[in-house]
């Protein structure tokens, strides 16, 4: 008898510890749920980026926490409707790379990683303003700032001397003086005014804030239908036409990239990826003279209008889903990532054109290997973000979804609309939103 | 010899498979489960989301019809409706008058017919994504080989904006939509042509009737239930096309080519808004039943006659 209560005590333990005792939790031990992490990123435009993540990140996160990294990339344009379908089925990858403000439209879905920002913060002399407003809701921190992609013009030094102009034009109006006369010898300006990501808004909304235009003011009202916006219109109509290379219009963002390495344009807003791609090819990319392409490429600040130069710099961001089953892992990855020694291997193969988003990196040596790339330093020092007068809540990453600040201009530059209608136009777009 | 029981059951499963009503019952099942899974329960869910402020993440709330108020006076939305219309309308009338074209032209004897036949099915079975993909790179702004080739021959000086002008872009995507969808046309009024029996041209021919006549008189009534048939399916695909202009133009430059559907997914799926982005669906299901309606209307009136 003892020998059977023995063993039926015993028995039961180890049932309840084994299969039933996963059945009766309704989970996974805890050792299986940490064992796999799924991150959602974008094709990096440094593909070595991505070889780190997977070659160099994810045996050695499994080596150091046990976590298995399963990496995916996809087209960046595509990372909302991935996020969208995972978070109403509740099932998708752990962490979802995303841009802009993003965040704040998915909020709601995201694990608190406050932790993990002050950790990170503290440790690399502070998270930059622009990344921190991307990132929260109130004190809440939604989602955690990877990288910054500052949006400098990238421009071919010798074909800009060439008509006279030794240093890069200043204001809009000397830049468009230079892209008069560069497109009349079939060197034109690149620049996309389409519905992508990056390069479009990057150009779009600093324009609009130079000229002392904004969406809202601080109480949220829609003031984009101001004489500073229509002037700044207007201003682009003509940009287009004269200096411009108009195929711009149905550009994403890897139509510049192709069109400056292919000599086809003089210069174009864009991240480092241009002159990264240049110096990575070799002799690829030659200029006419026969000489390599990265040696006549130079960077710099998008022009002031009359109320200054504010950037806007795209944030990639990492937001752990709440529907995730290893948010606990996931969340134990991104701390790892995030230390110095782990995120210097993945930031250096950027060579600049992602920058940190704590202002520790400013000192890393990486800095002193290329003049060139000096201007996306300090990039993230100053800038604004989308919705700039309010907050870059829900309203604005709408906003700049649907692409309204962009069509205004675009409207105006294929003289689709006057620039007075397509401000109204747009101004009455913000207004729905902001209802 | 089998026991008793077995054989007991055997006529049970006998019987039941007689029962006309049961075997009916049955074969229905799967197909019945296909439709409430696939076709009843998202349409409801879509109408259950219009009526709501559901956005991604957040279940929301009854608005009952402000979601199509909304939508109803969105410029953007207006824009895209008409351009859905205008779309729909060219690439039907193309494809449906190069279709018949080819049909008549395949109908004949000719060496390596079935060859033709077969390879003129291409457009149609490859898929569309990765044949709007190669039309993007023939339209682009900047490396078309269309612009190339025209440039190069000294027929134009400057590039042509196939996608970055508006009006351009929509006739670019008219085009690669009759590309891919006229073989669809062509090889089911092919098929609808092999079934006119030539006894009848022979005799419209022996009457005088020269080859426009025994078309008009002969082919083209025939072919009419068949080409009804095909014209609503194709405006049905058409009227709902997504992929293509997703590729080609992503509803640009600025919302030019938009259609309902490119529209709806931007604002539903992209943006989040999933309760407007199901009533801005929505708004193709009055014109699709109506045009469903009128076939099968006029489907009943010609088996009457």
């Amino acid at each position: 008898m003892q020998r059977r209560k023995f063993l039926k005590a015993t028995g039961s333990g180890i049932a309840m510890t084994g299969l039933a005792g996963i059945l009766a939790a309704h989970r996974a031990p805890v050792f299986a749920q940490a064992s796999t992490v799924h991150i959602l990123r974008w094709n990096d435009f440094v593909p070595a980026a991505d070889k780190v993540l997977r070659e160099v990140f994810a045996p050695e996160v499994q080596k150091a926490l046990g976590i298995k990294l399963n990496v995916e990339t996809v087209n960046a344009n595509d990372i909302p409707a991935r996020a969208t379908a995972a978070i109403q089925s509740g099932n998708g990858p752990d962490i979802f790379m995303l841009l802009n403000n993003y965040p704040q439209l998915y909020a709601s879905s995201s694990v608190d990683v406050s932790d993990i920002a002050a950790e990170v913060g503290k440790a690399q002399g502070g998270i930059y303003g622009l990344p921190q407003a991307m990132c929260t809701v109130g004190k809440q921190w939604v989602a955690m700032p990877w990288s910054t992609v500052p949006a400098m013009i990238a421009y071919r030094k010798s074909w800009f001397e060439e008509i006279g102009v030794k240093e890069f034009p200043k204001t809009w109006a000397q830049y468009h003086e230079a892209g008069k006369k560069l497109k009349a010898a079939k060197r034109a300006i690149g620049q996309t005014l389409g519905h992508t990501f990056g390069d479009a808004p990057t150009f779009a909304y600093p324009l609009l804030w130079s000229y002392g235009g904004q969406e809202v003011d601080a109480k949220g009202k829609v003031v984009l239908n101001s004489k500073e916006t229509v002037d700044s219109v207007r201003f682009m109509a003509q940009f287009w036409k004269d200096s411009h290379d108009e195929g711009g219009l149905a550009w994403d963002d890897s139509n510049n990239n192709r069109a400056f390495l292919s000599g086809d344009v003089c210069a174009t807003l864009n991240g480092a990826s241009i002159y990264v791609a240049a110096l990575n090819g070799g002799d690829k990319f030659k200029t006419e003279k026969g000489a390599p392409l990265h040696t006549d490429i130079l960077h710099a600040a998008l022009p002031s209008g009359p109320k200054g130069s504010h950037p806007y710099h795209t944030a990639f961001t990492h937001m752990v889903m709440k529907y995730s089953k290893n948010a606990k892992a996931a969340k134990e990855f991104l701390r790892w990532a995030h230390t110095k020694a782990n995120y210097e291997k993945w930031v250096v193969v950027q060579k600049g054109f992602a920058i940190a988003p704590t202002r520790d990196w400013e000192k890393h040596p990486m800095w002193d290997v290329d003049p060139v790339m000096l201007p996306f330093k300090t990039a993230s020092q100053q800038g604004r973000h989308m919705g700039f007068g309010g907050p870059p809540d829900k309203k604005a990453a709408e906003a700049w979804n649907k692409y309204i600040i962009v069509d205004m201009y675009a409207q105006a530059a294929n003289g689709k609309l006057k620039p007075e209608d397509s401000v109204k136009w747009a101004a009455g777009e913000l207004a729905k939103i902001y209802t | 010899m089998a026991p008793r029981g077995e054989r007991v059951h055997v006529s049970r499963a006998k019987r039941m498979l007689e029962s006309e009503k049961l075997l009916a019952t049955v074969l229905l099942v799967p197909g019945l489960a296909i439709l409430l899974i696939f076709i009843a329960y998202p349409f409801v869910m879509a109408l259950w989301y219009s009526l709501t402020s559901i956005r991604v993440g957040d279940p929301g709330t009854f608005v009952g019809l402000a979601n199509f108020t909304k939508a109803f006076n969105d410029t953007i939305f207006q824009n895209a409706f008409r351009n859905t219309v205008f779309y729909t309308f060219w690439a039907t009338i193309f494809k449906f008058a190069l279709g018949m074209w080819l049909a008549l032209l395949l109908n004949r004897h000719f060496r390596f017919k079935r060859l033709i036949r077969a390879s003129m099915l291409l457009p149609f079975i490859i898929p569309t994504v990765l044949s709007a993909f190669a039309w993007r790179w023939m339209f682009d702004p900047t490396f078309s080989v269309m612009n190339w080739v025209l440039f190069h021959s000294g027929i134009i000086t400057d590039r042509l904006p196939f996608l970055s002008d508006g009006d351009w872009a929509m006739w670019c995507a008219v085009l690669v939509n009759t590309w891919r969808g006229m073989p669809f046309f062509a090889i089911t009024l092919l098929a609808g042509l092999q079934t006119i029996s030539p006894d009848l041209h022979e005799a419209a021919a022996l009457d005088g009737a020269n080859a426009w006549y025994r078309f008009w008189h002969v082919t083209w009534p025939l072919l009419m239930p068949v080409t009804l048939v095909v014209v609503v399916f194709s405006v049905i695909q058409t009227f709902s096309d997504f992929q293509l202009i997703y590729v080609l133009t992503g509803g640009g430059p600025a919302n030019s080519t938009h259609l309902v559907a490119t529209y709806a997914y931007q604002v539903g799926v992209a943006s989040g808004l999933l309760g407007e982005g199901a009533a801005l669906s929505l708004f193709m299901f009055p014109v699709l039943f109506a045009v469903v309606w009128m076939q099968l209307r006029f489907m009943k009136r010609m088996d009457g006659a």
